[in-house]
């Protein structure tokens, strides 16, 4: 295997890090309208990623950096073709994150009700355009010769795209609210777990038509690898159903792992499909991104290489060592004694 | 239409994106380490003032921290999202110290900046301590690497041209990092985040000192924050000074613009105009305050230096160095002058104005002054905080402006850089967004950050009262 191919799979790491890690954010900003019927629920919800939440979305800045130096011409095609949905994107993480900040910093209702709702908003807009993005990749858009896209907003909004959202969105959202069962206690965890029950027959719905069709469609095209494409597509379907399975048991660790399998599952699929494209091209053959014409010079790929082999062990051991640090779960005294503190 | 020139367009809108999240950045680079200070301070004294000063600083340093997060992406994605031509010409060389930002910097700064806000009642104290060391240490970092590439845009160095011709390859990862231009831009910025830091300190303090309250903590953040300001200017100084000498060195045009030089000029005859009015195109001057030699100094460090002039360059670099380039930017090299020229004049004269204020503060608040401060002098002291602010946005002007018209110093114009598949709209309907809710957060930001400030730290406990020892550290005040 050469550097570039070992590149497109580190970019495709960093991804599906991107995508479990803040994909439960997503679905915990989501389920705020269902779990916080009062303020201190709602603080609840909010408190299970707020220590984490900033690390998670680092990930899709180092994601993105790492497809900047790696593969130049992969991020110039898809950041400016894909432009309307990315500045979308972009103000809803603006929104999301400024929002968690502001919320508590003044008492009225009024106040913190205009930031939940941007935290609500925040969250959906990305969970389900991520979703459309990494679906019109795999898809393939329309490039002209010079690799630039040649296709207008609505291209993007085709029916494999926006069912490749929705699946987004309802796979965040129930990964979401498995972790707020998993991290809260009293009302807030019952009704994590009957809100999981209730989205998790829709979620499974969905996500099997989408992962179905991009099966169909790798085999159409013929994909190399093929065996993995359905392999992990299989794998997603089986976690995710496992995952329902596990919380109508009111087994909250065992369904939000096996969600997260899911998310890690899903995301590969779509990765095994495009390779050894990186963008594709609906006109003229030779017009896409594969890997080889796509990619950086060797120099580049191995100083970063000994980067990435240095500090992705380095990164996940402290990561994980946070998660570890906030185990206990959020629970509702702790958020009224600090209440009494702050006020 | 020009108004809907996507070239004009994405300029402004890179323009105004990174000045906004350069209102974030100095704060952040300085209160993250004074933040660490003060809880060292606790830390080693057991010393509670110091610990009511850490979370007093520290919840500014917060609601500061999130906005330069968030416009942060905003900065990465907009390589290719507006100037998707530059980033597939300079993405091999470019990109890879954004990459290691991330890697080394990023992630470190998050995760730990999470577990110093919430980690207060779950991690030991030294632990905790640790945290915020090395939240400022990724925050500094960052600045390095952001500045490596920026300084491969000013002096390109480490690199060689693809066969093709089509790209910039990076050949030697260490020349790029050890960029003379980033060697010296780096103090130049991290001494410049302290300086407003400090003052935003200074200011605090003055404001409750003003009104007689919070007296016994904030005159010692008073005293604090004055000396990091002045040594802070004096770092800044020197560490400009250096940088005046890389750039004459590597990029002779934007000296020439900052001083608005036509002519080569040597010695006596090299000197640095502190006002000049000229006609509006800048080619005549009607009236100047000039100091011979002067210029020569900054350049060259010597009495009888040289400073090569616009004209000159523009000959050298249309015949000999970038003919390639001449016909495109019609033989002109150089920046917009008036930019550059005043942009030079008021990052000095901000920065110089705010050291001036807290040497005078240091002054007028020594222990053995007989005259209490007059009022106002405390609200001198309180408007005086956004100076090194303002310093470091036109500075970033003066470099960003001073290395037109190029985007990659002799290699590619800024015009060429621009994403050809962007429609005009389309980046005005992203630039009009930002605006708006860069404004508003503003707005929120400046209100939140003022309403912290002046609540003031939470009361010291009263020393005859039987209290917890360390009730203080074990409670989570800080919740979402």
């Amino acid at each position: 295997m050469d550097l570039a191919q070992l590149w497109f799979w580190i970019v495709a790491f960093l991804f599906v890090g991107y995508f479990v890690l803040d994909g439960f954010d997503f679905g915990v900003g989501m389920s705020l309208p269902f779990l916080g019927k009062d303020d201190i629920a709602r603080r609840q919800v909010i408190n299970t990623i707020g220590p984490v939440w900033d690390l998670n979305e680092t990930w899709v800045i180092v994601a993105g950096a790492a497809l900047f130096a790696s593969f130049p011409e992969w991020y110039a095609t898809l950041f400016s073709g894909f432009y309307l949905p990315l500045l979308v994107i972009l103000l809803a993480l603006i929104a999301r994150g400024v929002s968690f900040e502001y919320r508590h910093q003044r008492d009225s209702l009024r106040w913190k009700r205009t930031f939940d709702r941007m935290i609500v908003a925040g969250s959906a807009l990305p969970a389900f355009l991520w979703g459309v993005a990494f679906a019109n990749i795999v898809q393939g858009v329309p490039l002209d010769a010079d690799h630039e896209y040649a296709g207008t907003v609505l291209t993007l909004l085709n029916p494999y795209a926006l069912l490749g959202g929705l699946t987004t969105l309802l796979l965040f959202f129930v990964h979401g609210v498995y972790f707020v069962a998993l991290k809260t206690d009293g009302e807030v965890r019952t009704a994590a777990r009957a809100l999981a029950k209730r989205a998790g027959v829709v979620t499974v719905l969905v996500a099997a038509g989408f992962l179905l069709w991009t099966v169909a469609r790798a085999a159409g095209a013929e994909a190399p690898l093929l065996p993995a494409v359905a392999g992990a597509a299989g794998l997603a379907a089986l976690a995710l159903i496992g995952s329902v399975l596990a919380n109508l048991r009111d087994r909250e660790g065992t369904a939000f792992t096996l969600g997260a399998i899911t998310i890690v599952a899903a995301v590969a699929t779509l990765f095994f499909a495009l390779f050894p494209n990186v963008m594709p091209s609906t006109l003229a053959p030779g017009s896409g991104l594969t890997i080889d014409n796509a990619s950086s010079s060797d120099y580049t790929l191995t100083i970063m290489s000994w980067a990435a082999l240095v500090f992705l062990p380095l990164i996940l051991g402290y990561q994980a060592w946070t998660y570890w640090v906030f185990r206990t779960r959020v629970t509702r005294a702790r958020i009224e004694k600090a209440a009494l503190v702050a006020h | 239409m020009e108004w809907l020139d996507p070239l004009l367009l994405a300029r402004w809108q890179f323009g105004l994106t990174t000045l906004y999240h350069f209102l974030f950045v100095p704060l952040t680079l300085g209160m993250s380490l004074i933040v660490a200070v003060f809880q060292t301070v606790w830390y080693r004294t057991g010393d509670v003032r110091w610990l009511h000063l850490t979370r007093f600083f520290g919840k500014i340093f917060l609601i500061n921290f999130a906005m330069g997060v968030v416009t942060g992406i905003v900065q990465e994605f907009q390589f290719g999202m507006n100037w998707s031509s530059y980033s597939r010409f300079v993405g091999d060389v470019f990109g890879a110290p954004l990459a290691f930002e991330g890697l080394m910097a990023f992630f470190l700064e998050a995760t730990f900046i999470g577990l110093w806000i919430f980690g207060w009642d779950k991690l030991p104290r030294l632990a905790h301590l640790a945290s915020i060391w090395i939240a400022a240490l990724g925050a500094t970092f960052s600045a390095y690497f952001i500045l490596a590439a920026n300084a491969f845009m000013q002096n390109p160095v480490g690199y060689e041209m693809s066969a093709d011709g089509s790209r910039a390859q990076l050949v030697d990862f260490w020349a790029m990092l050890t960029n003379p231009v980033a060697l010296a831009a780096f103090p130049h910025t991290i001494f410049a985040g302290w300086m407003f830091a400090a003052m935003v300190v200074v200011a605090v303090s003055a404001w409750h000192l003003a009104r007689n309250q919070n007296v016994e903590l904030m005159r010692k953040t008073l005293r604090f924050g004055l000396w990091s300001t002045v040594v802070s200017f004096v770092l800044v100084a020197l560490a400009g000074d250096q940088l005046s000498l890389v750039m004459v060195a590597t990029q002779p045009m934007k000296m020439a613009a900052a001083e608005a030089t036509f002519n080569t000029v040597c010695g006596q005859d090299a000197s640095f105009s502190i006002f000049t009015l000229g006609t509006p195109d800048g080619t005549s001057e009607l009236f100047s305050i000039r100091v011979p030699f002067l210029l020569s100094i900054l350049s060259t460090h010597s009495l009888d230096g040289c400073v090569e002039g616009i004209n000159d360059l523009n000959t050298l670099y249309a015949q000999k160095m970038f003919p390639q380039f001449a016909d495109q930017v019609d033989g002109n090299f150089a920046p917009v002058l008036w930019v550059t020229y005043w942009a030079f004049r008021w990052m000095i004269a901000l920065g110089g104005l705010a050291a001036l204020v807290c040497v005078v503060g240091l002054w007028v608040t020594r222990k053995k002054a007989t005259r209490p401060v007059a009022p106002w002098m405390w609200r001198v002291a309180i408007w005086a905080a956004p100076l090194p602010m303002m310093a470091s946005l036109v500075g970033w002007v003066f470099t960003e402006m001073g290395r037109q018209p190029w985007i990659v110093f002799g290699l590619m114009l800024t015009e060429d850089g621009v994403s050809p598949s962007v429609p005009g709209w389309t980046v005005l309907l992203s630039l009009v967004a930002f605006t708006l809710v860069y404004l508003t957060l503003a707005i929120v930001e400046f209100g939140l950050i003022k309403k912290m400030a002046q609540k003031g730290p939470d009361p010291l406990p009263d020393p005859d009262a039987a209290r917890e020892p360390d009730s203080i550290e074990n409670t989570p005040t800080t919740v979402y």
